[in-house]
């Protein structure tokens, strides 16, 4: 038996994932289909010297853990819809603050208690919009195990390369199935560390005064430098401030340092794009469906490619663009009445070719859903 | 003593307290107890929500976390937990820390976390302009009560020692010197501190109820109050007693934590 393949359900693919990047403090509240995250956090983080704590609810698990950030730490939570909506107040202290942070949210049906344990991918838009008032986020998901792996690493990456809160965008499907994990090895996916000030003590440290690159070395709470962090609009000392170039200039760096970076904050992956005359665009749980119907055709010889995204914030306009130039028909497969396809709709050149293929009854969306959809296009009827 | 200068940021003042306001005494006190136990400014993050209360920590020179309204516990929790060493101070308002703030005011003294809960309890929203809080009390006048308040106050000492906090306080800003002792203790208390501080609002609380000028409000807090287990509380129970409720040695949340990190080493291996 090769101690590097696992057999595990995503939640716990990626606590080992968050561990391997470097996660140290936890705070959360249990919440189907999440939980499991919580669970997992709460055996392995002390493993590892690593801090784990349960608190009274949401809204204080992502407080606890901005908190925890400050001091110096990598740190995450993880919730499900109706926690998410909780969430959303901290979620613009971290995205005003700047605190490197990571929140999961394994989707499940809503509004509301909605479907606790049945799939859904209706956070989309929450995750951009949820929290008040103009920002920039990201927000990336995975289809399957190995790739929640790498994909939670880079969330932990971006989170310290931008200070950041990065969303995972995950679904009760991959939360919960079990398969196949191969461990990668120390070093396999590069994990990036905390910037830290190279200011002496004694000296003026600025912590809110972008250097050229618009990156901001911190320096922890404890540590020789002390400073204001606060959710108003700040100088570059972090002291309130409503001076209108000063409330300008941060706005304009927070959502500039997300927006400058869509090419290197963009992930995906694709199947049979080269000459696809139709073309399926899906990720998380649904994208899973969408290979399948790809690959069962092109055994046929239909030209049909998938393009699977693995960050949705901030949305990939160009590669979208760019990779459906040349398709006669777009299918987005998701399961919520029309959520990332309206992204694909001001994306594309002729947005009458793109089409939604859906599921929105709380169970996973089948190839034969997809099908549907496809027969449909080609003209021939349902 | 050294000078309060040592402890300020000079670069934002003039602080925004209104002229008359208690809480330029809490943060006098404060850091009169900070001097007099000669605690390392690197040593100390201080944690506040929104409100007038909350602008405390912008004004001293330690590592400071003004953070969301009611949510300052949840953010001082993850700052203590995840860094024991530093010495977490949590000033807030009434309505901060026992309305919005409530769950989290409880949770944080149920867990025996230690830090200092300061709510500096004027009786009233400040910031938005003299609203009724949880604390102002049955009867009182404000903004959204003109006819007069309906809802009963909390009494912060009794709330505090059922949740379970293991230092509990209460003293005025008329008191200073028995504020500064108690902070002293607080701040050097193995576990999860409460300390209750009446101040006074003269520009809404005061205004709203007629109690005068900020040295009469002063002044009634000398009159209203008394200490512990008086002769004087018994002849006249209406009278707030003030100085140190609880003070009792209790298991304390983040060197339990320390116990469970170790039997997770052994079981590993």
């Amino acid at each position: 038996m090769n101690p590097k393949i696992h057999f595990l359900q995503g939640n716990e693919a990626c606590v080992e994932a968050a561990l391997y990047a470097g996660v140290q403090f936890y705070a959360g509240y249990p919440i189907t289909p999440s939980t499991e995250i919580a669970e997992h956090m709460a055996y392995r983080l002390p493993q590892k010297g690593g801090k784990f704590i349960q608190m009274e609810d949401e809204i204080a698990s992502i407080c606890a853990i901005i908190g925890a950030s400050l001091t110096g730490h990598k740190v995450m939570t993880a919730t499900s819809g109706p926690g998410f909506s909780l969430m959303q107040e901290g979620l613009g202290y971290a995205i005003m603050a700047e605190i490197p942070c990571v929140i999961v949210n394994v989707q499940r049906g809503g509004p509301s208690t909605g479907l606790p344990t049945g799939p859904s991918q209706g956070d989309i838009y929450q995750a951009r919009w949820g929290t008040h008032g103009d920002h920039a986020i990201i927000a990336l998901t995975a289809s399957n195990h190995q790739d929640i792996f790498e994909i939670t690493v880079q969330a932990f990456n971006m989170a310290e390369t931008y200070r950041t809160p990065v969303i995972l965008l995950f679904d009760e499907v991959i939360g919960h199935m079990r398969e196949r994990l191969i461990m990668p090895e120390e070093g396999e996916i590069p994990v990036v560390d905390r910037l830290r000030t190279s200011v002496k003590a004694g000296v003026d440290y600025h912590p809110y005064l972008p250097r050229e690159d618009g990156r901001l070395p911190m320096s922890d709470f404890g540590g020789e430098h002390r400073y204001n962090v606060t959710g108003l609009f700040h100088d570059m000392w972090g002291f309130p401030s409503d001076n209108p170039a000063v409330v300008h200039g941060l706005l304009r760096h927070l959502v500039d340092k997300i927006r400058n970076n869509v090419q290197a904050i963009t992930r995906y992956k694709e199947y049979h794009l080269e000459d696809a005359q139709t073309i399926l665009i899906s990720y998380g749980c649904s994208a899973r469906s969408a290979l399948h119907v790809v690959q069962n055709r092109r055994a046929r010889g239909e030209r049909l490619g998938l393009l699977e995204l693995q960050s949705l914030w901030p949305f990939p306009y160009s590669l979208v663009e760019e990779k459906c130039a040349e398709a006669r028909h777009i299918v987005v497969v998701e399961m919520n009445m029309g959520q990332v396809v309206r992204a694909v709709k001001r994306a594309v050149y002729n947005p009458e070719r793109v089409v939604l293929a859906n599921r929105i009854d709380g169970s996973f969306i089948t190839p034969t859903d997809i099908k549907n959809i496809l027969r449909l296009i080609q003209g021939k009827g349902v | 003593m050294a000078s309060v200068k040592e402890y300020i940021r000079e670069r934002f003042f003039p602080h925004i307290w209104c002229p008359g306001c208690g809480h330029g005494t809490v943060l006098k006190s404060l850091i009169t107890a900070v001097d007099q136990l000669g605690l390392s400014k690197n040593d100390i993050v201080m944690v506040s929500g929104i409100g007038c209360s909350s602008r405390i920590a912008g004004y001293v020179d330690f590592h400071t976390l003004h953070t969301l309204h009611g949510r300052a516990l949840a953010f001082a929790t993850g700052v203590k937990l995840s860094k024991p060493q530093l010495r977490v101070m949590v000033p807030m308002g009434d309505g901060d820390a026992l309305a919005i703030g409530g769950n989290h005011f409880i949770h944080a003294a149920r867990r025996n976390i230690a830090m200092t809960a300061i709510v500096m309890n004027n009786r009233i929203y400040g910031m938005t302009g003299g609203q009724f809080s949880p604390l102002s009390g049955y009867g009182k006048a404000a903004t959204t009560a003109p006819y007069g308040n309906i809802d009963h106050d909390f009494d912060v000492v009794q709330l505090a020692k059922a949740a379970g906090a293991s230092f509990v306080a209460r003293t005025t800003t008329y008191h200073a010197p028995q504020m500064v002792e108690i902070l002293k203790q607080a701040f050097t208390h193995k576990g999860f501190a409460v300390v209750e501080i009446l101040t006074q609002c003269p520009t809404y609380f005061g205004r709203k109820n007629k109690m005068g000028e900020a040295p009469d409000m002063l002044e009634w807090f000398k009159e209203n109050t008394t200490p512990i287990g008086s002769q004087a509380k018994q002849k006249n129970p209406s009278l707030i007693e003030r100085g140190v409720f609880v003070a009792e040695e209790k298991a304390e949340y983040c060197t339990e934590y320390e116990k469970v990190v170790e039997r997770a080493m052994k079981g590993r291996e």
